[in-house]
C-alpha cells in the first residue's frame, strides 16, 4: 500500500495529536493538518482533575507541544476551527471555515460530558476552560456537592479536600467504580473517602436543584433527593459520564451507535479511521464493539493507526492501563476485569520482601480458566505492579462479558 | 539526542520502564528515574516508544 499524501485528524487533544507525532515517527512526509476546536494547543487532560483543580499547576504546564515544535514537525494546527459534517464518498471534511480534502482522516474528537437532567447549568469537567472556571468556583466554595461516582467524581471529590472544602460525594448505584475495574474496588475507595472526611450518598437520587444564595453564600444551591431530603451547598460538580462528539457526523453513512464503530485496527471506513473515547473499536476478546475512555488507549490506538497508514503495518491490540491519585493514593490497572469475579490480591514479589516499601497490594482479576487477566496496583511498590502486568495474558481467548 | 524527565509530571504508569528497561526504572513512588540520558541504538528506539507511550507527557527527546 502507497502512503496517503494528505492525512487530516479532527480533534486535537492526547489522541489526534499522536497519530500526527506518530506518522512523523514513521518517517511519513506528507501533509498533516490537525483540527481541534477548542482555542488551545494540545495539553494533556488528566492533570486537569488532579493538578490543575487542585492549583499546584498553571495551565502551560499542561501543554504538550509549543507552536514551534509542531512546526518544526510540520504538523498544521487550526486550533478553534470544529468540524460540521463529513462527506466519506467524497472524502471531504466540512468544518465551520469550509471544506477539507483529505486522502485519509482520523477522528479523534472525544466526549463531551453527559448533563444530569436536573442540574443542566451544574459545574462539569472535560475542557481546560472548564478547569479553570471549576477551580475558581472551587476557590470560594465551603459546601461542594460532587454528583458521579466514577473516577472523575472521586478525584474532584479529592481535589476539594485538598481545599478543605466539606465535600459531599453522590451517586445512584451504591458502589463507587473505578474506570474498567468496574465497581471492583468500591470497598477500598469507600473507606479511602471515609478516612480523609468525604461524606458519601451513595444511593441518591437527585431530582431537584434550585438557587438558594443568600448574602454570606451567594452562589448556594439547594439539592433536593428522591427520599424527601434535602442539602445546600455552596457548588455543585456533575460528572456522570461522556457522550461520544459524533453529532456532525449524523448525517455521514459512518456507523454510530455509542461512539463511531470501527473494525480492529480502528478502521470505520475506506479512508476513516477512528482513535481515543469516540471510537469503539472492534475487540476480539469480547467479540463486541466497545469503547474505552482512557488516556492510554487513546496513545495506542493513534500510534496504531499512524503505523497502518504510513506502512501497512497492523498494531498490536491496546490493553487497557488506566490510574489515579485519589487523597494521595495512586491507584493504576492494567487489563480487563470480570464484574462477577471479585479481586484476589496477589502475592507480594519475590524481588521486594516485606521492606518499608511493600505496604501497598497488587490486585489480579482471573478469568474462568483461572488465568490472570487484569491487575491492580494499590499504592503497590512500582516494580511489583510492573511484575504483575507482564503475567498478565492479554492474547485474545473468549472472555465471558457481562456488559 | 538525549532524554529529558519531567518528575512532577510523571504518574508512575510505568510504560516507560517497561518498554526501556535500560533507559528508565522508577523511584519507590514510581516516578521515573532516567538511568540512561544518552541511549544509542535499540535503546534509542526504545526510549523514543517510551517517549510516545507516556501517558503523562512526562519524557521527551531533545536534539539539543
Amino acid at each position: 500500500m502507497s502512503a496517503p499524501a494528505r492525512v487530516v485528524i479532527v480533534g486535537a487533544s492526547i489522541g489526534g495529536l499522536t497519530v500526527a507525532e506518530s506518522l512523523r515517527d514513521e518517517g511519513f512526509d506528507g501533509e498533516i493538518t490537525l483540527l481541534g476546536d477548542e482555542p488551545h494547543l494540545p495539553y494533556t487532560r488528566p492533570p486537569l482533575s488532579k493538578q490543575i483543580l487542585a492549583g499546584e499547576w498553571q495551565p502551560d504546564q499542561a501543554a504538550i507541544r509549543t507552536a514551534a515544535e509542531l512546526d518544526e514537525l510540520g504538523i498544521r494546527v487550526l486550533t478553534g476551527r470544529r468540524a460540521t459534517g463529513l462527506d466519506v464518498g467524497a472524502r471531504t471534511l466540512h468544518t465551520g471555515d469550509g471544506p477539507i480534502d483529505f486522502d485519509e482522516l482520523v477522528i479523534a474528537t472525544g466526549t463531551e460530558p453527559r448533563r444530569h437532567p436536573a442540574l443542566a447549568e451544574a459545574s462539569t469537567l472535560r475542557t481546560m476552560d472548564d478547569a479553570l472556571r471549576l477551580r475558581e468556583r472551587m476557590e470560594a466554595a465551603r459546601r461542594v456537592a460532587v454528583i458521579g461516582s466514577g473516577i472523575l467524581g472521586s478525584e474532584i471529590a479529592s481535589a476539594a479536600r485538598k481545599r478543605d472544602a466539606e465535600v459531599l460525594l453522590v451517586g445512584r448505584s451504591g458502589a463507587l467504580g473505578f474506570g474498567g475495574v468496574g465497581t471492583l474496588l468500591s470497598e477500598e475507595l469507600v473507606r479511602l473517602h471515609e478516612a480523609h472526611g468525604v461524606e458519601l450518598s451513595l444511593r441518591a437520587e437527585l431530582v431537584a436543584a434550585r438557587p438558594a444564595g443568600t448574602s454570606t453564600a451567594p452562589d448556594a444551591t439547594e439539592l433536593g433527593f428522591a427520599d424527601g431530603t434535602t442539602r445546600t451547598v455552596d457548588l455543585v460538580v456533575t460528572m456522570i459520564g461522556g457522550t461520544p462528539c459524533t453529532d456532525w457526523l449524523a448525517s455521514s453513512t459512518l456507523e454510530l451507535a455509542d461512539g463511531i464503530a470501527c473494525d480492529r485496527l480502528g478502521i470505520a471506513a475506506p479512508g476513516i479511521s477512528a482513535v481515543g473515547d469516540v471510537a469503539a473499536w472492534f475487540d476480539p476478546i469480547t467479540g463486541r464493539h466497545r469503547r474505552v475512555e482512557h488516556q492510554s488507549n487513546a496513545i495506542e490506538q493513534a500510534i496504531a493507526v499512524a503505523g497502518r497508514l504510513a506502512h501497512g503495518a497492523e498494531g498490536a491490540q491496546p490493553v487497557p492501563l488506566f490510574w489515579s491519585e485519589i487523597h494521595g493514593t495512586r491507584i493504576h490497572a492494567y487489563g480487563w476485569f470480570d464484574p462477577e469475579r471479585p479481586l484476589a490480591e496477589l502475592p507480594k514479589s519475590a524481588e521486594l520482601p516485606n521492606t518499608a516499601e511493600s505496604v501497598g497490594t497488587v490486585f489480579g482479576s482471573h478469568d474462568g480458566a483461572g488465568e490472570l487477566r487484569g491487575v491492580v496496583g494499590w499504592n503497590a511498590p512500582p516494580r511489583d505492579f510492573r511484575t504483575a502486568r507482564a503475567a498478565v495474558v492479554t492474547s485474545a481467548h473468549p472472555l465471558v462479558a457481562h456488559s | 539526542m538525549s532524554i529529558l524527565v519531567q518528575t512532577d509530571a510523571c504518574v508512575g504508569a510505568g510504560q516507560c520502564a517497561l518498554v526501556a528497561p535500560d533507559v528508565f526504572d522508577q523511584d519507590d513512588n514510581g516516578i521515573v528515574l532516567l538511568l540512561e540520558p544518552d541511549p544509542q541504538g535499540a535503546d534509542l528506539a526504545a526510549a523514543t516508544r517510551a517517549v510516545r507511550l507516556c501517558p503523562a507527557r512526562a519524557i521527551a527527546l531533545s536534539t539539543t
